[in-house]
């Protein structure tokens, strides 16, 4: 058979290579679409929060309507607490659901109950979590406490966590698990070490993403932790956090008080960023030369 | 060393899909068996029902009977205790991709909970030398990971994986198939070499490949096995039609 080439046609040319830059472009636009809000929050804050700013933000505790000064250390260390009961019961529950979606209940109806239930949660709006929460632990108990709100915070994680879990597990190729059980290795010692082992950055990145979406999370917090303007290192006694101090600083008729909102807002996300990295570094420390 | 394998009426179903019928084979003790056929006559089954990978498929179903040395492995013991001493190496290299080249090594045996450090390292590097990568690798054992290595180095790992834990039986399903010419030849001579001490079986859709190593040929087709002899007498004086068909390329 005899091929006749046609010759370049170069209007087509034309019009392919117009085409190309113009999905290029499409695609840097959207790009700075996704990072400008970032951005911009970002530079509002510094510009807004800057100027109270100090070593007394960071070291002391809010001072009484009328006098000038004091911090937000409480509230500073009160996220922390809230934040580390929300990941000790989040992560394991999580990770553990995400575990059994993806690797022992695949395709079994309490799999799928499963599934359902974390995508319901999902989207359960954050004030009604505080509220279930109330009646379930602040009720019975008679009192805020820094342990309900940890919990509130930690059960919302749950969801993302598993999902993420489920996700990452089931992109880990079935050659590698074949490789496993080829070699003799329990399947349940093969899930452990070798398939949960491959997914972890995936699920670490689902865990990080659950935790900054607590960490800046009001509503749970007003029936549970309650906020505090002192020092509480108690988990049975109401406690503050960030976002809740920011919350009521910012619907206060005070100057002083709305720029101490600011700085705390940029304390905030400054502190999830920080975390974030820290963690992704850890993490990445112990990924060997040519592994992806 | 390695010992004889012995294949009585085995059946094995994918569904209501009946891939193998009635398969008989004794397969010899310390030699290289070769299966060859065309796509989808039921040898890739054939070997996955000897290490019990086949009912890894929640669909999968066997009968039938597979001794392997003095214990038949559908009857007298766990597919865990199986598959420890039959080892498989498969179609495309498939490293741990978060290991090192020596945990790659070492996996089998360490994720049995074998942890004494002075052992492991000469099991790992009696391996790596028995798989032919020593050299390659000596260097760079902890610090690269194994899936850094090129595609025939990969390989070559995987089967020094499978050797690692010292099996009786090494499976190997089309195992050059994915590889380059000079890493198929370098995986042939290695098999030369290891069935003087393991019973190989491999899979092939390489004729030449099955004449170079090994002694004696199967020749699968639409799920039964039309032929089992001598691989001399496979490709020179078959005594089917339909091994001569498809050995001279008439269909397949």
């Amino acid at each position: 058979m005899v091929t006749t080439r046609k010759k370049p046609n170069r209007v087509r040319s034309a019009m392919r290579t117009a085409a190309d830059h113009l999905a290029t472009g499409l695609a840097i636009l959207a790009t700075i679409l996704v990072i400008a809000p970032l951005v911009a929050i970002f530079i509002y804050l510094v510009y807004k929060g800057t100027s109270s700013l100090n070593l007394a933000f960071f070291t002391q505790v809010p001072k009484p309507v009328g006098e000038a000064g004091g911090g937000m250390a409480n509230a500073i260390g009160g996220s922390a607490v809230l934040l580390g009961i929300a990941s000790l019961l989040g992560v394991p529950i999580g990770i553990g659901g995400g575990i059994y979606l993806a690797e022992f209940g695949r395709g079994t109806r309490l799999a799928n109950a499963i599934r359902f239930t974390a995508d319901v949660l999902n989207g359960v709006p954050s004030i009604v979590m505080g509220i279930a929460i109330y009646s379930l632990i602040v009720v019975p108990q008679h009192h805020f406490s820094a342990f309900s709100g940890g919990v509130a915070l930690g059960v919302m994680m749950i969801p993302t966590v598993t999902r993420t879990t489920e996700e990452m597990l089931l992109m880990v190729p079935h050659s590698v698990r074949e490789a496993a059980l080829g070699l003799g290795v329990p399947n349940w010692r093969s899930v452990m070490s070798i398939t949960l082992k491959t997914a972890s950055p995936g699920v670490i990145t689902g865990c990080m993403l659950a935790f900054a979406r607590v960490a800046g999370e009001t509503a749970p917090l007003i029936f549970t932790a309650f906020g505090n303007q002192f020092w509480s290192a108690s988990l049975n006694q109401p406690i503050a956090a960030l976002p809740l101090q920011i919350y009521v600083y910012a619907i206060s008729p005070y100057d002083e008080w709305h720029r101490l909102a600011w700085a705390g807002a940029l304390v905030l996300i400054v502190l999830i960023v920080f975390a974030v990295s820290l963690v992704r570094y850890v993490a990445s420390r112990g990924i060997l030369k040519g592994a992806s | 060393m390695g010992v004889g394998i012995e294949v009585t009426n085995l059946n094995a179903w994918y569904g209501a899909n009946h891939t193998l019928q009635d398969i008989n084979l004794p397969i010899p003790a310390n030699h290289a068996t070769a299966l060859i056929g065309p796509s989808g006559c039921g040898k890739s089954t054939f070997v996955r029902c000897l290490n019990r990978m086949h009912e890894t498929n929640p669909i999968a179903r066997v009968t039938g009977s597979v001794r392997i040395g003095d214990i038949d492995i559908y009857a007298d013991a766990s597919p865990v205790e199986i598959r420890r001493r039959v080892g498989m190496v498969f179609q495309r290299p498939n490293p741990f991709p978060t290991m090192s080249i020596y945990d790659n090594v070492c996996s089998g045996l360490k994720l049995n909970g074998f942890s004494n450090r002075k052992a492991l390292d000469e099991i790992v590097e009696r391996s790596l030398r028995d798989a032919a990568l020593w050299d390659e690798v000596k260097d760079d054992l902890k610090k690269k990971s194994g899936a850094s290595l090129s595609g025939g180095q990969q390989q070559r790992m995987c089967i020094a994986r499978a050797l690692a834990v010292d099996p009786e039986v090494l499976l190997m399903d089309e195992p050059a198939s994915a590889l380059d010419p000079v890493s198929t030849s370098k995986i042939e001579d290695l098999i030369f070499q290891l069935k003087t001490q393991y019973t190989i079986v491999i899979v092939t859709h390489n004729m030449q490949q099955a004449a170079r190593v090994a002694e004696k040929t199967g020749f699968f087709l639409n799920g039964r096995m039309v032929e089992f002899d001598s691989t001399h007498k496979i490709f020179t004086n078959p005594s089917d039609k339909r091994t001569e068909d498809y050995i001279t390329g008439r269909f397949g």
